[in-house]
């Protein structure tokens, strides 16, 4: 392959390059190729990825749509952790002037570094995550309470973007295709804490249930690796004593 | 390993779970010199005698150490799943627990 010299690379300054390893391949298989990008004073690994599908190889397949961390589609294996890529600076992940981009962990591959989507946003909705009004649009508005001390638990979770980071980054996900998985079992907990959710029994019963809640050993690298500073270890460890509370307010009854 | 699962949780969830592996292979063994004590008491005597090697003592080390971190990992895990409490107070917790086991402690070892 023919070196790129790009108007970028001439306008940098330092002339440096960039060993960019991404993967290749389909659900059937494939492996990481090499890359040289030009390197850049500001730089997102996002921005590498695009440069090498619009300079070097058009096939490249990735997803992003946003650019600025709020779409939450960009998200990839970046040396092995998962991170969102539009907001990950290249300087903050390069070892030795290498980085390695792969698609998201736990999810089936569609091509290259397009992970499918579907069982995250499955389990999203298997989780109970889609809401149930409480009241029609003729009813009046009941008030919400922003400083309620349930409201805070809801409010908690709502800045989530669905970008499955979470998801790649569980090992118990890895362990267990069942296991519904951080994302969808905040947004659980989030509905349970909401004053105009209605299907409040549907949620205990949907996080209660063999994939359910029960199956987080509290690794905690959901929290760790939120790109939102979102906390889903504990959003399910809420889960976790509402479902037990409810199992035995049942065996009262 | 992976440098994504490099963190103190996920740390402190192979350490619990590797403590409590280790520990359920230890105790049938011990229940077993145990009932040597009926069956062959002559044979636990041996056994006894064994035990005052300096690597036994080690063994031994390891084996408080691996209860320790199984005990404390398991209390770790029940604070922070069944306590609604926010992280600073949960540390605050920790730390009044940890002074007062070193404090009770000394007085303990003064006494014995």
């Amino acid at each position: 392959m023919e070196p790129v010299t790009s108007q970028e690379s001439a306008l940098d300054g330092q002339g440096g390059t960039l060993e960019v390893s991404v993967w290749r391949g389909t659900s059937q298989g494939g492996g990481y190729q090499r890359f040289e990008v030009p390197a850049l004073e500001n730089q997102t690994i996002l921005d590498v990825v695009s440069w090498i599908q619009q300079y070097v190889d058009a096939t490249l397949t990735y997803r992003f749509a946003c650019r600025v961390g709020m779409c939450g589609s960009c998200a990839m294996m970046v040396n092995g952790q998962p991170r969102w890529t539009c907001r990950t600076h290249v300087k903050k992940v390069l070892k030795a002037g290498k980085v390695q981009i792969g698609p998201l962990r736990n999810l089936p591959v569609i091509k290259d570094l397009a992970a499918d989507m579907d069982p995250f946003f499955d389990k999203w909705v298997a989780a109970g995550g889609a809401h149930a009004p409480s009241a029609t649009r003729d009813d009046p508005i009941p008030p919400v309470d922003p400083e309620d001390a349930i409201r805070v638990e809801a409010s908690a979770g709502i800045e989530c973007i669905n970008c499955s980071i979470c998801y790649a980054a569980c090992d118990t996900v890895a362990g267990n295709p069942d296991y519904l998985g951080p994302a969808a079992l905040q947004r659980a907990w989030t509905l349970l804490n909401d004053a105009k959710h209605d299907a409040r029994d549907q949620i205990l019963d949907a996080v209660s249930g063999a994939g359910g809640c029960h199956n987080c050993h509290s690794m905690g690298s959901c929290t760790t690796f939120c790109p939102n500073d979102l906390d889903p270890m504990s959003a399910i460890a809420g889960l976790k004593r509402e479902t037990t509370r409810a199992f035995f307010r049942k065996g009262r009854r | 390993m992976s440098y994504a699962r490099a963190h103190p949780l996920w740390l402190a969830f192979v350490l619990h779970r590797v403590s409590g592996l280790a520990l359920a292979l230890f105790l049938p063994l011990h229940f077993w010199v145990l009932s040597l004590a009926l069956t062959r008491p002559e044979r636990l005597d041996q056994f006894l005698g064994f035990t005052e090697q300096p690597v036994v003592k080690l063994a031994e080390f390891g084996l408080i150490f691996l209860l320790a971190v199984h005990m404390f990992g398991g209390l770790r895990l029940m604070a922070m799943e069944w306590l609604p409490w926010s992280a600073p107070q949960k540390t605050l917790a920790a730390g009044a627990v940890g002074v007062a086991v070193l404090i009770s402690g000394t007085f303990f070892l003064q006494v014995v």
